[in-house]
């Protein structure tokens, strides 16, 4: 029979599971998802709460100080980041939760070892998977956060040997996890495993393209939520197995509803060799030589002044150059002319599903001009003028009409079809896919080079003058 | 095999099927936040690190357990917080929409 005080903590660790449930199922509406993110943290608040009751817990000062700093670090990251450098701060945040997995089961194990009680397959299996998948998650979101950083190159890795090299480090961590649960080898079996699964987790990661980044940290992040669910069996909390399940279950659909959306399997984001298939074609692409048209800031605005609807298509461009606010106000501006304006948003603009639309509704864009893909491809072939704001991959036609390109069958915006199409680039570089774009060649498409910001202030003020 | 791994293994499977159904239809605006919604939740793994902490009895361990509450904190604070700070954007789009609507009617 449990006691007042156990009771007291079971009773709190149901409730605070009811909470996660709320929220999670509030954070997948729109209208309803900052109170669903509140509920969690309610359910969260209480759940840690309680647990400080736990008689286990004997000192409170490491708990106390570690929560502070952890805290502050966190709460300072949350805030300060830029709404651009989102997609990465969750992949930190990821990988601190996928280091606490591992940490955890290490620790336990080392107790359990000490105390001489006898570890059970079932509890050194959870040890093991635990150590090594929030091991895996650790490094694997570093290396995935290095690569939106662009600490490291987002193009995908490779050398020579690399499969041969990984299924060795792969089968390390399975004999030495085999080698953990049937009793032998004690504590320092484990933290080779514990060292070879963060290889591994580095090793899984740096062959795949940035452009892949947020189903590869959507995967992560489902795995975090596993190791958590496993260190649960280890210490025999539901709490933990509960919150970590239901993390690893909606992780694990979302992963699937994103790839959907990025038209791209789970299975060959992860092993497709996307970058090695894509050199072969900007080769052959841009072996035609075929050169494009530049305009000017004032054409452009002479263009945009005379047209009766504009399409503007912004892509990650727009978010590195932090021209949303510009953006608006050329919209707002045109639109005092009478010009009709809307926002194509492509379902994977900027680096994350739904990021731009988090990039523009800060930059206080109405809602309703936001266009989903569905909805606007109808309408190119009825539109005067498409401003493309630093989007790429997204417009490239290649995707549609180019079998033998390395992002075929990706849907995209239908913008060549609209009468006139200007691109604002820096250069004449790829996109985040590393691939050539026919967009930029046909005949009703001009370029405009330079800072998307910049560029955006000079159509501004020539519009002035129109 | 124990009573309460048995009711472990329980709780893991059910817990499989509710994360898959709440949140069966997510628009793709949603995603980024969702995703970095769920992040905070695993963050429940702090729990954990607590355990391990506050019943350490060696340097090793300490260590350890300090280590994880760190990670584990900043997972939990981080990302409730950033989460947060997505979401308001989208509240902000709310209160402009009647505005815009507004725009229109006078015009």
């Amino acid at each position: 029979m449990l006691d007042f005080r156990e009771s007291v903590i079971a009773l709190s660790y149901i409730v605070a599971a009811v909470f996660f449930i709320f929220g999670l199922k509030h954070l997948s509406s729109p209208a309803t998802a900052r109170a669903g993110n509140r509920l969690a943290a309610i359910g969260m608040a209480l759940a840690l709460g309680v647990t400080l009751l736990d008689r286990q817990i004997v000192s409170f000062w490491t708990i106390a100080i570690g929560t502070l700093i952890g805290a502050a670090i966190g709460v300072y990251f949350a805030r300060t980041v830029q709404m651009t450098a989102m997609p990465q701060m969750v992949a930190l945040f990821n990988g601190m939760g996928g280091g606490t997995a591992a940490l955890v089961s290490v620790a336990e194990f080392l107790r359990l070892t000490r105390a001489g009680d006898a570890i059970g397959w079932g509890e050194g299996t959870s040890i093991v998977l635990g150590t090594a998948i929030g091991a895996i998650s650790f490094t694997g979101s570093i290396i995935a956060f290095g690569k939106l950083q662009e600490i490291l190159p987002g193009r995908p890795l490779q050398f020579p040997l690399q499969r041969l090299i990984n299924a060795f480090i792969l089968l390390s961590v399975l004999g030495l996890g085999g080698f953990v649960v049937v009793g032998g080898g004690g504590p320092t079996a484990l933290w080779l495993l514990f060292a070879a699964a963060l290889v591994l987790g580095a090793m899984f990661v740096l062959p795949i393209g940035g452009g892949d980044m947020p189903v590869v940290i959507s995967i992560l992040n489902s795995l975090t939520g596993l190791a958590a669910a496993l260190t649960g069996f280890v210490l025999h909390n539901q709490m933990l197995v509960v919150a970590g399940v239901l993390v690893g279950a909606s992780g694990t659909l979302l992963t699937l509803l994103m790839s959907k959306a990025m038209n791209r399997s789970v299975g060959n984001v992860l092993f497709g060799a996307f970058g090695a298939a894509s050199s072969d074609a900007v080769a052959a692409t841009s072996a035609v030589g075929r050169t494009v048209r530049q305009t000017t800031p004032e054409d452009t605005a002479i263009a945009l002044a005379y047209a009766r609807s504009v399409v503007i298509v912004p892509g990650y461009g727009l978010a590195v150059a932090e021209a949303q606010h510009t953006v608006r106000e050329l919209a707002t501006d045109l639109e005092k002319r009478g010009v009709d304006v809307k926002y194509a948003i492509h379902p994977v603009a900027g680096r994350m599903p739904g990021h731009m639309n988090v990039l523009l509704a800060e930059a206080n864009v109405p809602y309703d001009q936001l266009l989903e893909m569905d909805q606007v491809n109808g309408e190119f072939p009825q539109t005067d003028v498409v401003l493309v704001v630093g989007a790429n991959d997204v417009v490239n036609p290649a995707a549609r009409d180019d079998p033998s390109s390395p992002i075929y069958g990706m849907p995209i915006l239908d913008v060549d079809r609209a009468r006139n199409v200007i691109v604002l680039k820096r250069s004449m570089g790829h996109g985040f896919a590393g691939i050539d774009n026919a967009l930029f060649y046909n005949d009703n498409t001009r370029m405009l080079f330079g800072d998307a910001r910049q560029s955006l202030t000079q159509v501004g003020q020539a519009l002035k003058n129109v | 095999m124990s009573q309460e791994t048995i009711l472990g293994i329980y709780v893991f499977i059910m817990a499989i099927f509710v994360g898959f159904e709440v949140i069966s239809r997510v628009p793709s605006v949603l995603h980024t936040p969702l995703m970095s919604g769920t992040n905070a939740i695993h963050g429940i793994v702090v729990l954990g690190a607590y355990l391990v902490a506050g019943s350490a009895d060696t340097p090793l361990l300490h260590v350890l357990g300090f280590i994880a509450v760190v990670f584990g904190a900043a997972n939990v604070f981080g990302g409730f917080v950033v989460t947060d700070r997505m979401l308001e954007m989208f509240k902000k789009r709310e209160v402009a929409l009647p505005k815009a609507e507004a725009e229109k009617k006078n015009a």
